[in-house]
């Protein structure tokens, strides 16, 4: 089981008590109407499927309720980063990419 | 109308004790107490801490004694008080009329029932259902967690007095592991 530290209560939980939210950072259009069929689809269906590190959401369900953002590496499952929703991805994405 | 009363069924434990452990383990049925769920923003939190007569906690996982009671931060804005029935009698009315921040007071005391763990085995015993470091966790702090596979708000009073408030649907499943894991720890497993 992984050990997950919750950016609010700044303890490592179990995995039991998270659930998964899907990839994080994605902003759903102000004005649904205005964007067409297939930006929208874009936006409801398509995510990045990364292989590595990966900003995806999570909720502490069975602890503090919260949801928030969390870097992991899809490959190891080793988190590199849990951060509150709303604050900026602590990690710099465009260097971590080119060293990979 | 039958269905009805089954939803509505209480799940009071009572009739089924689990025999202690001498000197070991102890698992009872906590006294009743009356049960709210308070929300409100961190920052205007101290506002309500008089009218409650409890300080509320400001870190998640804190536990404060006050008007009898407990009061349990569970979330960044959520709290739950566990007060004695006649500290709770029209506690949302006195609130509403001393307090001008907003905030939401539910009365969820028919909710939750409350066990009672004691004993030097206490820890090992919650630990069989509960995949917290137990013996980590500060005496004085609250949580929800998982129990088994049941949702629940465990409170570690000290090493070897734990309290746990669990949804009486699922009361019997707590219980019912509570009782195995009490007659294993009884017969030295």
């Amino acid at each position: 089981m992984l050990l997950i530290t919750c950016p609010y209560c700044r303890e490592a939980r179990p995995e039991v008590e998270f659930a998964y939210a899907g990839e994080a950072h994605i902003a759903r259009p102000a004005d649904p109407s205005a964007v067409g069929d297939a930006a929208w689809r874009d936006h409801l269906y398509i995510r990045s499927n990364t292989r590595g590190l990966h900003r995806e959401r999570w909720r502490h369900v069975n602890g503090c309720g919260r949801f928030f953002n969390a870097v992991r590496d899809t490959v190891t499952d080793k988190f590199a980063a849990t951060y509150k929703a709303g604050a900026p991805c602590p990690i710099d994405f465009a260097r971590e990419g080119a060293e990979r | 109308m039958i269905q009805a009363r089954m939803i509505q069924e209480w799940k009071t434990l009572a009739g089924t004790p689990i025999p202690e452990v001498a000197g070991r383990l102890s698992v009872a049925l906590a006294p009743d107490c009356a049960r709210f769920s308070l929300r409100v923003r961190p920052d205007d939190r101290a506002a309500l801490d008089a009218p409650l007569g409890i300080a509320l906690p400001d870190r998640i996982g804190g536990v404060a004694v006050g008007a009898g009671g407990h009061a349990l931060c569970l979330g960044p804005d959520e709290w739950s008080l566990l007060l004695p029935a006649e500290a709770a009698a029209g506690l949302g009315e006195r609130l509403g009329a001393a307090v001008t921040v907003p905030f939401s007071l539910v009365d969820v005391g028919h909710r939750e029932v409350g066990i009672a763990v004691s004993g030097p085995a206490a820890t090992l015993a919650l630990s069989s259902l509960c995949a917290l470091d137990l013996d980590a966790m500060p005496a004085g702090s609250a949580t929800r967690t998982i129990l088994d596979r049941a949702q629940a708000v465990l409170i570690k009073h000290d090493a070897e007095q734990y309290r746990i408030e669990v949804w009486q649907s699922f009361a019997d499943h707590v219980w019912t592991l509570l009782e195995v894991v009490s007659r294993e720890i009884a017969l030295d497993l």
